[in-house]
This record gives structure tokens, C-alpha cells and sequence, in this order.
């Protein structure tokens, strides 16, 4: 039961990364390289904003700080001439040394005796029924948040046309809709969502080191395409936004499984890395199956001609 | 309305490929014309329409819309009062949105945060039951489960739920089945005329391009080779207009070839 807890949990506050891809990649249409520096950037910084005794600043910190790094990507693939996935690995290597720099040239930041706001929610809840879960609700609160926020969002004429900015570029092309601007705000609110996950894993932890977002796109990218094998893509926002959140949830549960059939913790990446191939290469193969039979076929006749 | 004074456009220049695609063209488009647009392939036709809308910045020349200058004005701000119609039907819409949020988005109404209000969907609705084609019962479908037909409808429709001060049809019905074709050229008619949009329309088809609007432009070479209106274009048969497109384009080929070899020696 504590395994399923620990998942869910986990699951939930990755699931926040998860969402922001379902912004960036599922809707916007970019590759967005820079999540795993930007996890470790709203870590870092959410992390030094609590020590210096602000739990709750830190998370807007943390924020703001993911929104900085989403707008330097989206600015330099928009105004730059940088190519898309190119911005996106500059900004990430970038920000190793930023990020470094943030935890004050360490690469590791304890938070054993901070107060986060996981210690606020614990003191807050205490003696009500929802006492022993604090950690689940704050993460809980968060994620709903994040949801409801999209799922607004989404739905609005800025919104819409972030969406089709992904979904038909040659429309944008020749509508009144500036892509530059949907790229820069859409990235930056997906960053700062990625951020935000992060701040929160660090304050759940009581720790940040310097890699604590590497693989996190490819782990958050493989919840999400679970998410959308579950739940498919045709249906409405709101729903997809749930079934991303459901994809980091059983993401994390699989893992958990795995470990407890004695699987290394280190398999981690690898299981994520082949979940993506897998989601992505499927559905292509599927398609190409009957054409690689029909040529099979053929050289076979030829063979026994 | 619309004044385009000599705008070049060459592409790829100073190399073995440069094409000059739009050759010193002027062309003064009046409030309320309807223009048909007939020319062989590489005639300059589409390329005009991409310096109508920005696509790219011309080379020479001015572009002045209702007496503002917009020859460097970007594209996405040019298409507020442009609506553009392409030959592919799927290039006009978002296929996983709905219909009703496509429409939103070509509505454009309210702030940044605003969302489609049943004002809106009132609004949708009405128009879209004026297609005849069952769309305004379907509003919350993915518009890629339509046919390419009603896609090529429904973007008609969305470029023009906000009257644009030009229309401009890049052959907008040749991808086609006939009598598909025919029904989305009726309601072209029909949206024109009801609200009077100043409107270009490229086409390949003769008998449509004397049938429609009120002014015929010939292109040839990135020049307007024929321009006739009123009745002088009712007068105009498909035979006459074979005839002389083969005379203009003919002495057009000729001054070609001159400067070819002025260019050779």
C-alpha cells in the first residue's frame, strides 16, 4: 500500500511535467529538449528561495524561473534562426552551469531542516482526517490546479490558436494568427509548469543535486504516450488532460512493480527511453506492416518462380 | 481598394535558376471588383497572391491597401483583412479541432482569454446552416472527419465570417469532385455578393472565368497580359479568349526570347 502511495505521489507531482508537454509537444508541436534543464532549474531555484525561509515564494520562483528559460527557447527558435530542437539543447546544456550556479557553485543542496511546503501542510492538516496523507494532498492540489488551468486555458482564443499553431502550420501560415507569439507564450507556460515539478520533487525530497531532471523528458514523454494509449487522442482536452496525469500515475506504477521484481533502480531511463520508441514506433510500424508483408511476399513468389 | 503599383519579384536571382515571377506589374483593384484570374502555369498567379499577402516582401514596387501602404507590413498583421482560400482543402483548417473552435478562431472575437460565448455558437450555427451541408449539427466534431468538400466550405466560411476587405481564391474548388465543385463555387458567389467582398479568384477553368465576377485579368510571364471588364468581358467566349490568350502570350514568348539573347550576348 505505501508502494502504491509512494507511486502515486511521484506519478502526480512528474505528471505536472507530463502536462506541460502535453502542452508543448501534444499541442504546440515542439520538441521541447530543455525539460530535463528546466526540472532541475525550478528545483534549484524553488530550493534556494525555501532556505532562505519562503516555501511558498519558491514555488512562484520556480516558476517564473521556467518561464524565463521557456521564453530564451521559444525566442531563439521564433527570432533567432536557431532551429527548434537545436534551442532546445543550447538551452538545457546552458543551464547545467546556471543551475550550478543557482545552488551557489555546489552541485548539491540539502533541505533536511527547511521548511517546505510539505512541512506547512503537515503542521496546517495535522490533526484532521487528511493528516497522515499531507504530502499526497499538497501534490494533489497541484496537479487539479495545473488541470483545471489547462483545460481552461486550452478552450481560450489564445488557446485555440497555440493549438492550431501544432495542428495546421500552414493554416497559421496564412491566417492572422502569429506563430512567433504562440510559440513564446506556450512555451513559456509549459516551462514553467516543467519547473514547477521539479521545485515541488525537490522540496518532497528535501534535496536537489544537479541531475535530478536528467531523463525526465523522455520519462514524462513515455507517461504521456501511455496516457494517450489509454485514453486516445480524439477525445476532448479535458479528457486528455486527465489521461496525461493517468499515464504518470501508471508510468510510475509499472516501475514500481518492476522494482520490486528485483529490476536495478538504474533500469529507470532504459525502460523510459524503450516505452517512447515503442509508443511512437508502433503505430508506424502498424502501418507499414502490410506493405513490408506484400514486399515480402513478393521476393518470396520470385525466389520460387 | 487595392493598388498594386510595378511589383518585381524574382526568385533565386543572380543564379542559373532566377525566375522572375512578377514582372513590373501594376494592377488597381477596385471596391466591390470580382476578378478572374486565367494563366498557364508559372504565370505569376499564385506568386501574386503570396505579395498580396506577404508571404514574402517584393523585390520593387509599392502595395497600398484602402491608402495604407502595406509593402513590408508582416504577413500575419496583413491577414486580418485578407481571407485566402488554397486549392488543397486541408490546408485551410485545423483537423483535430472542432469546427466550432475553428470558426472561434477565425472569428477572433473577444480578448486573449475570452472563450466561445453562446452568442458564438448561435452565430456558427446560422452561418454554417446556410451550407446546406448538415455542418451546424455537428459543431463539436474534429473538422478532419469532414470531406474535403465541406473542409474547403468550412474555410470559406472562415474566411469570411469577419467580411476581409479581399477575398482571394487560389483555385479553390480544382481539387475537387464536379459537382462538389459546383456547390462550393455557388456559395462563393453567394457570400460574395451578399456582403459585397472585393474578391480575386485564380482558375483553370475558362467558362468560369468569363461566368463569374465583373473583370478578367490574363497573366503571362509575371505580367498582366489582358485586362477586360463590364461588358466587354460578358462579350468574351472561351474560343475568343483561347485565341487571345495565344496572340498576347505569343508576342509575350517573342520579347522573351529577345532578351534571352540580349542576355547571351
Amino acid at each position: 500500500m505505501d508502494l502504491i502511495l509512494t507511486a502515486l505521489e511521484l506519478g502526480l507531482m512528474s505528471s505536472l511535467t507530463v502536462l506541460a508537454l502535453f502542452l508543448s509537444y501534444s499541442m504546440l508541436g515542439v520538441c521541447d529538449l530543455s525539460t530535463d534543464g528546466c526540472f532541475t532549474f525550478g528545483a534549484a531555484v524553488g530550493a534556494v528561495v525555501a532556505l532562505s525561509g519562503h516555501p511558498f515564494l519558491a514555488i512562484l520562483a520556480a516558476m517564473g524561473a521556467g518561464a524565463l528559460s521557456g521564453f530564451v527557447t521559444a525566442f531563439l527558435q521564433t527570432k533567432m534562426g536557431v532551429d527548434s530542437l537545436l534551442s532546445g539543447i543550447v538551452v538545457n546544456t546552458g543551464l547545467y552551469s546556471i543551475n550550478i550556479a543557482v545552488m551557489g557553485n555546489s552541485s548539491l543542496l540539502n533541505m533536511n531542516k527547511t521548511e517546505t511546503i510539505f512541512t506547512k501542510a503537515k503542521a496546517l492538516l495535522g490533526g484532521s482526517f487528511l493528516g497522515p496523507q499531507y504530502k499526497l494532498v499538497v501534490i494533489v492540489l497541484f496537479a487539479a490546479l495545473v488541470v483545471l488551468f489547462l483545460a481552461f486555458f486550452l478552450k481560450t482564443r489564445i488557446g485555440l490558436a497555440i493549438r492550431a499553431t501544432g495542428d495546421n502550420p500552414d493554416m497559421v501560415r496564412s491566417s492572422s494568427i502569429n506563430p512567433v507569439k504562440t510559440t513564446i507564450i506556450g512555451l513559456c507556460i509549459s516551462n514553467s509548469f516543467t519547473a514547477l515539478s521539479g521545485c515541488l520533487l525537490a522540496q518532497y525530497q528535501k534535496s536537489v543535486n544537479v541531475n535530478i531532471g536528467s531523463g525526465m523528458l523522455t520519462i514524462a514523454l513515455a507517461s504521456l504516450l501511455i496516457g494517450n494509449t489509454f485514453i486516445g487522442r480524439r477525445r476532448p482536452i479535458s479528457l486528455r488532460l486527465v489521461g496525461a496525469v493517468l499515464g504518470a500515475f501508471i508510468f510510475r506504477l509499472v516501475y514500481t512493480a518492476a522494482l520490486r521484481l528485483n529490476m536495478p533502480a538504474f533500469m529507470l531511463k532504459l525502460v523510459s527511453s524503450v516505452i517512447v520508441v515503442i509508443a511512437i514506433s508502433g503505430p508506424y510500424l502498424q502501418q507499414r506492416f502490410p506493405l513490408l508483408m506484400r514486399k515480402l511476399g513478393k521476393k518470396g513468389r520470385t525466389r520460387n518462380a | 481598394m487595392l493598388e498594386i503599383q510595378g511589383i518585381s519579384k524574382t526568385f533565386n536571382p543572380g543564379t542559373q535558376d532566377a525566375k522572375k515571377a512578377l514582372d513590373d506589374l501594376s494592377l488597381h483593384v477596385n471596391k466591390g471588383d470580382f476578378i478572374t484570374i486565367i494563366g498557364a502555369n508559372g504565370a505569376g498567379k499564385s506568386t501574386l497572391f503570396n505579395a498580396i499577402c506577404g508571404n514574402f516582401i517584393v523585390d520593387s514596387g509599392k502595395i497600398v491597401m484602402d491608402g495604407k501602404d502595406i509593402t513590408f507590413m508582416p504577413d500575419h498583421l496583413r491577414a486580418k483583412s485578407i481571407g485566402r482560400l488554397f486549392q488543397d482543402p486541408m490546408r485551410g483548417s485545423a483537423p483535430n479541432m472542432s469546427i466550432e473552435e475553428n470558426l472561434a478562431l477565425a472569428a477572433g472575437h473577444g480578448g486573449w482569454l475570452a472563450r466561445i460565448s453562446k452568442h458564438d455558437r448561435e452565430l456558427f450555427r446560422e452561418r454554417l446552416s446556410q451550407l446546406g451541408m448538415g455542418l451546424e449539427d455537428r459543431m463539436r466534431q474534429p473538422v478532419g472527419l469532414l470531406s474535403g468538400g465541406q473542409r474547403q466550405a468550412l474555410t470559406l466560411m472562415m474566411a469570411t465570417i469577419n467580411p476581409p476587405k479581399i477575398l482571394l481564391l487560389d483555385e479553390h474548388t480544382a481539387a475537387l469532385d464536379p459537382g462538389t465543385a459546383e456547390k462550393v463555387l455557388d456559395l462563393t458567389k453567394r457570400i460574395v455578393e451578399k456582403d459585397n467582398i472585393t474578391c480575386m479568384m485564380v482558375t483553370h477553368n475558362m467558362q468560369s472565368a468569363i461566368d463569374l465576377g465583373n473583370r478578367l485579368l490574363m497573366m503571362n510571364h509575371g505580367k498582366a497580359i489582358l485586362d477586360v471588364e463590364g461588358p466587354a468581358k460578358s462579350a468574351l467566349t472561351v474560343q475568343v479568349l483561347v485565341d487571345l490568350f495565344r496572340t498576347k502570350a505569343g508576342s509575350e514568348l517573342q520579347t522573351d526570347r529577345m532578351l534571352l539573347t540580349d542576355n547571351d550576348n
